[in-house]
């Protein structure tokens, strides 16, 4: 019977490759995700290792010691790291609230396919993102013509209204049964009122996705910070942190605070535990908020 | 049909252009107008007098961004990054959205996901940090290790030893993109009909067969889609990426500076604002021709891969 062997064969050969590629996958996807996790285990051992040890050995992936010292440098002096706070969150719901209704009632506009002027109103808004005045342009514009310098409205306009988040909500929209709109406009509902009263409660999960990715944005933000912002009580927290690692001034100015000598201060672990207080928010959220994003994401990757 | 000319449209649809407007006159501010600015590049310009009253002075900013050497070098790195960046992202990301698709233990398989798109949401100050206390020439993990191996430190922020930041750089860039990308491709091999892989499965194909006759065909649109999305940003560097990562340590500049820092700099140290605004002109120009070219060969070839 050699056909029924080279069938039994094959069937061994095609197992076998199977088998060759889940190991090796399952391999090189771990160490990947190894490579991910790392950085994050460095930070938050740093942050409680001793100020002395890291100085004679580096930094590794287990604390050299174990201190909660910088924590409680930190926390001696909240004053700085709460108004951070307050600024960065600000900002945050702000211009996700405003950005959010602008950016919906747009992508409802170009998604409507019975408005005849939907493409112009897209490409005007997509024109910006092939063509722009960059940021020498922005930045004379904001300081010189709209006299934004030092204020929170500059963290907040650039922000508000991403096109590539425009176009993913029109994608959304367009998901919803049309049938709904027509029979609403046959009912004598006006565009105002089918936005607000139909649209806007079955786009829940699209809201949700699109809200989150504009609010990621802002708390990362702190390039607009360092262009436009100077009192330091006005810094977000990504700036403030930025501007902690940077600067000895600022270094100095945390010891000046605790009343010690700057080399006292244990400068590596505060800037860590720092660090690890700024991130923490989102990887806590980041398991519950995760599912949204990768909706985001996958439904931007489908053309529109 | 003169009744539908534009005013009809505007009476008729009044409620959807007042709904668009906010939007637009934001637009319209934010980025329409300051493009005025770019008149800067032709002009010799003076505080005092003024983006619109300094005078003109031709074609001289852009002959002395590439007479003084700056204006090759910042883009060709900027070019040379952007390509690297992009064949290592896309391919890392088509590979692990390959595996990924094919792993059968639900639960690891979506741990593993969720590790891999955490650095997406990490901002670049976090990133910044890591990297000085990966390499830092006192206390960086890296130098710990070397010295724990006896062997000599190594200073990455001197010139010698610029020529590593390319592969630093082009590590950090997939560490942090490697999981958004391959959610895209997630998604396009999730879409694949699963009818083809049994039928693949009766012809006797293994699992390496499938991969390459199946799931490369079904994932290429994608893949040129993605392609085609960088290539239109080709002289746009990743200000927030290097900045973070290489800092204000010039040393590195020969090998790090991109067009987007370049201008952040002159517009920090109140450099020559003319000549910055040349570079960012000469930027958009050519990224708005590159996609409009680059868009018009696609459609050409194929016009489901067109991007517009």
């Amino acid at each position: 019977m050699p056909k029924t062997t080279s069938v039994r064969s094959n069937k061994i050969k095609v197992a076998g490759a199977t088998i060759a590629f889940n190991v090796i996958g399952y391999i090189l996807i771990s160490i990947l995700a190894l490579v991910c996790l790392i950085p994050f285990i460095i930070l938050i051992s740093g942050s409680f290792s001793v100020e002395q040890e890291i100085r004679l050995h580096g930094l590794s992936i287990l604390p050299q010691g174990f201190s909660t010292e910088a924590y409680e440098f930190v926390f001696r002096q909240p004053m700085d790291i709460i108004r951070a706070y307050g600024i960065t969150i600000f900002i945050t719901a702000v211009g996700a609230g405003v950005g959010l209704i602008l950016l919906t009632m747009t992508a409802f506009v170009i998604s409507r396919k019975d408005f005849k002027y939907r493409n112009v109103i897209s490409f005007y808004f997509y024109f910006t993102t092939l063509f722009n005045g960059g940021m020498v342009c922005t930045y004379i514009f904001f300081i010189r013509y709209y006299h934004l310098k030092d204020s929170l409205l500059a963290l907040i306009l650039p922000g508000l209204c991403p096109v590539f988040y425009m176009l993913i909500m029109r994608n959304f929209i367009q998901a919803l049964p049309t049938a709904l709109i027509e029979s609403a406009k046959i009912d004598g509902a006006g565009e105002v009122r089918i936005f607000f009263q139909i649209v806007l409660p079955l786009l829940g999960s699209g809201l949700a996705t699109i809200g989150l990715f504009i609010a990621l944005g802002y708390w990362n933000d702190w390039y607009n910070a360092m262009l436009y912002i100077n009192s330091e009580w006005k810094f977000p927290l990504q700036y403030m942190l930025y501007n902690m690692t940077q600067k000895a001034a600022a270094m100095s100015r945390i010891a000046t605070l605790l009343g010690i000598p700057v080399e006292d201060l244990p400068s590596t672990t505060l800037k860590l535990a720092m660090a690890v207080i700024a991130t923490g928010p989102i990887i806590l959220l980041y398991p519950f908020l995760q599912k949204y994003f990768v909706k985001g994401v996958t439904i931007g990757s489908v053309k529109g | 049909m003169k009744k539908h000319g534009f005013l009809y449209e505007l009476r008729k649809n009044k409620a959807l252009f007042l709904m668009a407007a906010p939007a637009v006159l934001l637009t319209f501010f934010l980025a329409y107008l300051p493009m005025s600015g770019l008149v800067l590049a032709f002009k010799n310009f003076n505080y005092s007098l003024g983006v619109f009253g300094s005078a003109w002075n031709g074609f001289d900013n852009f002959a002395y961004l590439f007479q003084s050497g700056t204006g090759w070098l910042i883009t060709r790195n900027t070019i040379l990054y952007n390509l690297m960046n992009l064949i290592t992202s896309q391919f890392v990301a088509v590979i692990v959205a390959i595996i990924i698709s094919e792993m059968v233990g639900r639960l690891y398989k979506r741990f593993v996901q969720s590790v891999i798109f955490l650095p997406y949401f990490i901002s670049w100050v976090i990133v910044g940090i890591f990297a000085y206390n990966l390499f830092n020439y006192e206390t960086g993990v890296l130098n710990g290790l070397l010295r724990a191996m006896g062997s000599e430190p190594l200073n990455l922020y001197t010139s010698e030893n610029a020529w590593m930041w390319v592969f630093i750089i082009c590590l950090f860039n997939m560490w942090k993109w490697t999981g958004y990308n391959s959610i895209i491709y997630i998604a396009a091999i999730t879409g694949i009909d699963a009818e083809c892989y049994e039928a693949a499965d009766i012809d006797g194909a293994n699992i390496f067969h499938k991969i390459w006759y199946i799931t490369f065909p079904a994932i290429r649109p994608t893949i040129i889609t993605m392609i085609l999305l960088q290539v239109g940003r080709i002289l746009r560097g990743d200000f927030e990426m290097f900045y973070q990562l290489v800092g204000s340590s010039g040393q590195l500049f020969q090998v790090t500076d991109v067009i987007d820092t370049y201008v952040f700099r002159s517009l920090a140290t109140s450099g020559n604002l003319g000549m910055t605004a040349a570079a960012s002109f000469y930027q958009s120009a050519v990224c708005f021709i590159l996609v409009i070219v680059v868009n018009k060969i696609v459609s050409k070839i194929d016009q489901d891969s067109a991007l517009f």
